[in-house]
């Protein structure tokens, strides 16, 4: 993969690939999961051919989205730990949010917003899977209590709609810090946007001379 | 599963209009079972094998009467037999015939996400639309009695439907029909009321002072009823629920958490679109290239 000369690189092409399968997965996921979820959404299981194809082919989503994500843990861990530079920025929230970014403390290749949505779909999303097999009415329903089942869809909804919360955020942040969606999509960023955004993460690629993700070494 | 007008309809599942309810004045029809007239001949099962061709894949004997063991996608009805022992220590055989209570207050048909799938006509009976029916389950997880089955071959959910066809054309429903000891009774609700009135006055008068009609309020009634000699403990007869109701976990996630989490989701978009529309995109300034500059390539002198 050939970047243009002089950016950085900010997620690399198996992270981005990885990324946009679970991106994809989560789009219809929740398309179909809300059809299921509210009449007024029903219209939405047309899109997967009616409501028996919308029932059927959301869990085989749901295992292929574990899957994803579960490489995206794998890739993102490490500069996703939680620090206490991130209690500062998060006092900092209110300068952050008016774009106001100096004397906000520097951040390194996540901030800790970008952590939480993370640490979110770590938590939301292999309690979805396993609230998700309970349900899954074709293959596992004998396996469990119908009592067990209510406690369970109860649980998948109440995931389901936190995870979509988070997921809005996590949309809206990518379109409202320009140059964020490109470093998903191309994959890399200008120096100017690391100084700006995560400037300790640019500062660790400079003195290890590394053209990013991670600094040398 | 005969799909009357649709105006016959009063409830219809996952449906937030408000159904055509034109024919709400007709009678509310009921069957009533009465367990202590019943001598477990089974008559009402093949009754409903017949009228609704029906056929389970013959099992093996277990060791008990009932047979098949368990209702299914194509046992509707399933007499169900308990050996009980009362408090003098004699033996009664319960024959329970289970089945689709048609709640007044249906949990199924709160529980589907299928527009129309579940429907209840203004006579109370409560029936499954199989056209609709995206076979979740979720009608399993609504019912207080354990009734819907899902069918694994054409993933359709199945019960009794008080054969709303007969029922529809002026027919009592076929098991009625074909009880030979009038354990089965069909007509409105009111009679059916008061004639387990006078059933349990009778079987009172024998000794079963705890003689009562099984019409459980927690459902807001049911179009199915049971006399049982023993209504002060309805679960001895093979289960039957002592209090019926719609789990709480069913009414949460049907009730409150439906309007909270589409109000939540739009608030989330709504935030998002006023924080564009006030604080405005994020964008990488002058001064910032010149100091990215400065740091990547610090001979070239200060920004």
């Amino acid at each position: 993969m050939k970047y243009p000369t002089g950016t950085l690189v900010r997620n690399t092409t198996a992270a981005r690939i990885n990324h946009w399968i679970t991106g994809g997965c989560f789009v219809l996921l929740m398309l179909s999961g809300l059809s299921m979820f509210h009449p007024l959404l029903f219209f939405l299981s047309g899109l997967f051919g009616g409501g028996q194809w919308a029932r059927a082919a959301h869990p085989w989503i749901g295992c292929l989205l574990l899957v994803s994500y579960a490489g995206l843990i794998v890739q993102f861990w490490r500069d996703n730990m939680w620090s206490r530079d991130d209690i500062a920025w998060m006092g900092a929230i209110r300068q952050v949010l008016a774009n106001e970014e100096e004397g906000v403390p520097e951040v390194a290749r996540f901030n800790a917003g970008q952590k939480f949505v993370f640490w979110s779909m770590a938590l939301l999303v292999p309690v979805l899977f396993v609230t998700g097999i309970v349900i899954w009415e074709s293959y596992f329903s004998t396996y469990t209590s119908i009592e067990q089942q209510r406690v369970a869809v109860l649980i998948h909804s109440l995931s389901a709609i936190a995870a979509i919360i988070v997921w809005i955020t996590h949309v809206y942040a990518a379109i409202w810090v320009r140059g964020a969606v490109r470093a998903m999509t191309r994959g890399y960023v200008t120096p100017s946007w690391a100084w700006r955004h995560h400037r300790k993460w640019l500062r660790s690629l400079a003195a290890t001379h590394s053209v990013g993700p991670r600094p040398r070494g | 599963m005969a799909d009357l007008q649709s105006q016959d309809y009063i409830r219809r599942s996952a449906s937030t209009l408000t159904p055509p309810s034109i024919r709400d004045h007709e009678q509310e029809v009921a069957k009533l079972i009465d367990v202590s007239r019943c001598i477990g001949c089974k008559a009402c099962q093949a009754a409903c094998m017949e009228w609704n061709n029906l056929r389970q894949e013959v099992g093996y004997f277990e060791g008990t009467y009932d047979n098949p063991l368990d209702l299914s996608p194509s046992v509707w009805t399933l007499m169900r037999f308990t050996e009980w022992e009362d408090e003098k220590g004699n033996l009664e055989w319960l024959i329970r015939k289970d089945g689709c209570m048609h709640c007044e207050d249906p949990g199924c048909l709160k529980a589907c996400p299928a527009p129309g799938a579940i429907v209840q006509y203004a006579n109370g009976i409560v029936d499954f639309i199989s056209e609709n029916c995206i076979g979740c389950g979720y009608c399993v997880k609504g019912c207080p009695f354990n009734i819907p089955r899902i069918s694994p071959v054409d993933h359709k959910s199945s019960k009794c439907t008080l054969c709303s066809d007969r029922v529809g054309v002026g027919l009592e429903p076929a098991c009625a029909k074909a009880c030979p000891t009038g354990a089965i009774m069909f007509g409105s609700k009111t009679d059916m009321t008061n004639w387990a009135g006078e059933r349990i006055v009778d079987l009172k008068s024998r000794g079963f002072e705890n003689a009562g009609l099984y019409d459980p309020p927690g459902v807001s009634g049911t179009h199915v009823m049971y006399v049982l000699h023993h209504a002060d403990k309805p679960s001895i007869y093979a289960g039957l629920p002592d209090q019926p109701r719609i789990s709480p976990f069913v009414e949460v996630w049907k009730g409150l958490l439906k309007p909270v989490a589409l109000a939540g989701i739009a608030l989330t978009v709504l935030a998002g679109f006023f924080h564009w529309v006030t604080a405005g995109p994020n964008e990488v300034q002058p001064e910032d290239d010149a100091e990215a500059r400065h740091l990547l390539h610090p001979k070239d002198g200060p920004p």
